[in-house]
Order: structure tokens, then C-alpha cells, then sequence
């Protein structure tokens, strides 16, 4: 991933940086395989890796893409990005243990969800089960935000048809 | 792009295996990874693949426009209608233990069909995205 990302940062070319990004999303749903969220590394292997890059890849048929110059002075969005770096490790150290199950994050609704979500929804996979049903009111905003984002999408790109008016 | 022999042979050996494992991971969510939101990718990823090699107006006119368009509100009203039925059935709004004489089952009848709004939003969108972009595309060359 570091090379992707070393990779990404000197790249001047879009359409390379567009496949490296894909690679990147691919790099980025095995680290999440290997955490055991596979609900979340299949959306990320399906939709970061291959919807959005197609989409840049048509954005970038649109726009006529041409190799930018190097950036002039680097250093100061260097010192930048290191600097909230070290922020955010330096704030990962308060985290709790990974998989520590005396951390807060488990203490709340977690025991309830893994004990009870099996019996109480006949649903073994506990992920569709807090996401359609404990958390059904979130999906289904959530189902509205992508019908929105289309709709958005529609009224923004739509052609009219030449001899309408406006 | 449109007479590249392998591509075209690869892509209908692969587009109905896609399709299948949409739905797998569309029906099999309850059990294993995978949900709709997974599945309406999945599915609209086919299509969109099928766009690519052999061409927008193909697909077009295996997946019409005015379907796609369709799809994106159908997904939406298929989840709030769950829930408007949970409603009429005596329930809260979004309610499942109403929809079957056996809470459990209702509730893995109203997960289901939730998913299923899910999924039928979500690729009605994407597709609807990428149908967009890439007639922009081809209007502009042309």
C-alpha cells in the first residue's frame, strides 16, 4: 500500500492515477479481510475498485486529460500531511487494544446484538441482521441518500433535447 | 474496441457468472457477507462491463433507460413500503414482527424484502451514473 501510495503522490499522469487508486481500494479490501469485515471489504472491492473507477475513467474521457506539471513547491503540503499523520497516530494510541473485548465499543450493544440478533431475527449473519433490522431506519436514509445522489445526477447531466426549450 | 474477438467471448462467459453471484450475494446475505447494497453493485457492474465491450447502445437496449430511471424510485418505495405494510398490519412503522404469524419469520420476511429495495435502488443508480457519463462522452465526440 505504501507503494501505491508513494506511487500515486508522484504520478502526473490522471489515467495512471486512476488505475492506482483502483489497486489501492483492491489493497485496501484485503486489509479488511483480513480484520474480518468482509461485508465491508466486498462494498469497498466493488465499488472502490471498480464502479468509481470506471466513472473517474469516463469523467476522464470527458475532460480530455493531460500530464500536469510537477508541483512547484511541495514542502509545505508535505509538512502538512506529516503532521496530521503524526496527529493521528499519535491519537490512535489512546484507541483501545485491537480486539480488546474489555474496551467500551463492546461493552454497550454489542453483547445484546451477538447474543440475541440470532434468535430474535432468525439471521445468522449479525451484519444484515443490525443493518436491515436493529438499524433499519439508518439503511433506509440511507437508501434515500443514493436515490438522491442519482436524481442529483440526472437533473445535473441530463440532455435536453435539442428544439426544447430549457 | 467492438470486434476484439477474445473480449467479446470472455465477456459472455463471464457476465452470466457475474449475474449469478449477484444474486447469491444478494439471497445468501442473510447467511453469509453480502447484502443488497453489495449485490446492486455487483449486478450493475455486469451491465456496465457488457457497455464496455460491446458497446452503450447494446445496453441500452438490454436494459432500457426508462427501467433504470424506474429502478432507482422503485428501490426506495419497495423499503418504505415494508414499512407502511408493518404500519397497516398494526405495527410501527418499519416494524417486522407484524409481517408473519411467527415474529421470527417476520422479521426474515421484512429483512428480505428490505434488501431487495436496497439492491434494486442501488444498481438502478449506478447504472443510471454511467449510462449518463458515457452518453456524454459519445454526444460530444460525435
Amino acid at each position: 500500500m505504501a507503494v501505491v501510495v508513494v506511487l500515486l503522490a508522484r504520478s502526473r499522469n490522471l489515467f495512471g492515477v486512476v488505475l492506482l487508486g483502483g489497486v489501492y481500494s483492491f489493497l485496501t479490501a484485503t486489509v479488511l479481510v483480513a480484520l474480518d469485515a468482509v461485508d465491508v471489504a466486498m462494498t469497498e472491492a466493488s465499488v472502490g475498485a471498480g464502479i468509481s473507477t470506471v466513472l473517474f475513467l469516463g469523467a476522464l474521457h470527458l475532460c480530455k486529460s493531460e500530464d500536469a506539471r510537477p508541483a512547484r513547491r511541495p514542502w509545505p503540503a508535505l509538512a502538512l500531511s506529516v503532521a496530521v499523520g503524526a496527529v493521528l497516530v499519535y491519537g490512535a494510541q489512546g484507541l483501545p487494544a485491537f480486539s480488546d473485548p474489555a474496551s467500551a465499543i463492546h461493552q454497550h450493544v454489542v453483547p445484546r446484538y451477538l447474543n440475541d440478533a440470532p434468535k430474535e431475527t432468525g439471521v445468522p449473519n449479525i451484519v444484515t441482521a443490525v443493518l436491515a433490522s436493529y438499524r433499519g431506519f439508518d439503511t433506509f436514509g440511507e437508501t434515500t441518500v443514493v436515490f438522491t445522489a442519482g436524481a442529483g445526477v440526472v437533473a445535473l447531466l441530463r440532455r435536453r433535447r435539442p428544439g426544447r426549450k430549457p | 474496441m467492438r470486434h476484439d474477438l477474445i473480449l467479446r467471448v470472455v465477456a459472455k462467459l463471464l457476465i452470466p457468472f457475474i449475474l449469478l453471484f449477484a444474486l447469491y450475494v444478494q439471497f445468501h446475505g442473510d447467511f453469509g457477507p453480502g447484502g443488497g447494497f453489495q449485490a446492486g453493485v455487483i449486478a450493475a457492474a455486469a451491465v456496465i462491463f457488457y457497455a464496455l465491450i460491446f458497446g452503450l447502445a447494446d445496453a441500452r437496449r438490454v436494459v432500457p433507460e426508462p427501467l433504470v430511471e424506474s429502478m432507482m424510485a422503485i428501490g426506495v418505495l419497495v423499503y418504505g413500503g415494508v414499512g407502511v405494510i408493518g404500519l397497516l398490519l398494526g405495527g410501527q412503522f418499519l416494524d417486522y414482527f407484524v409481517l408473519d404469524h411467527d415474529p421470527v419469520h417476520g422479521q426474515h420476511r421484512g429483512i428480505f424484502w428490505v434488501e431487495v429495495g436496497v439492491a434494486i435502488t442501488v444498481s438502478g443508480v449506478m447504472l443510471k451514473i454511467f449510462y449518463m457519463f458515457a452518453d456524454r462522452g459519445r454526444i460530444d465526440e460525435s
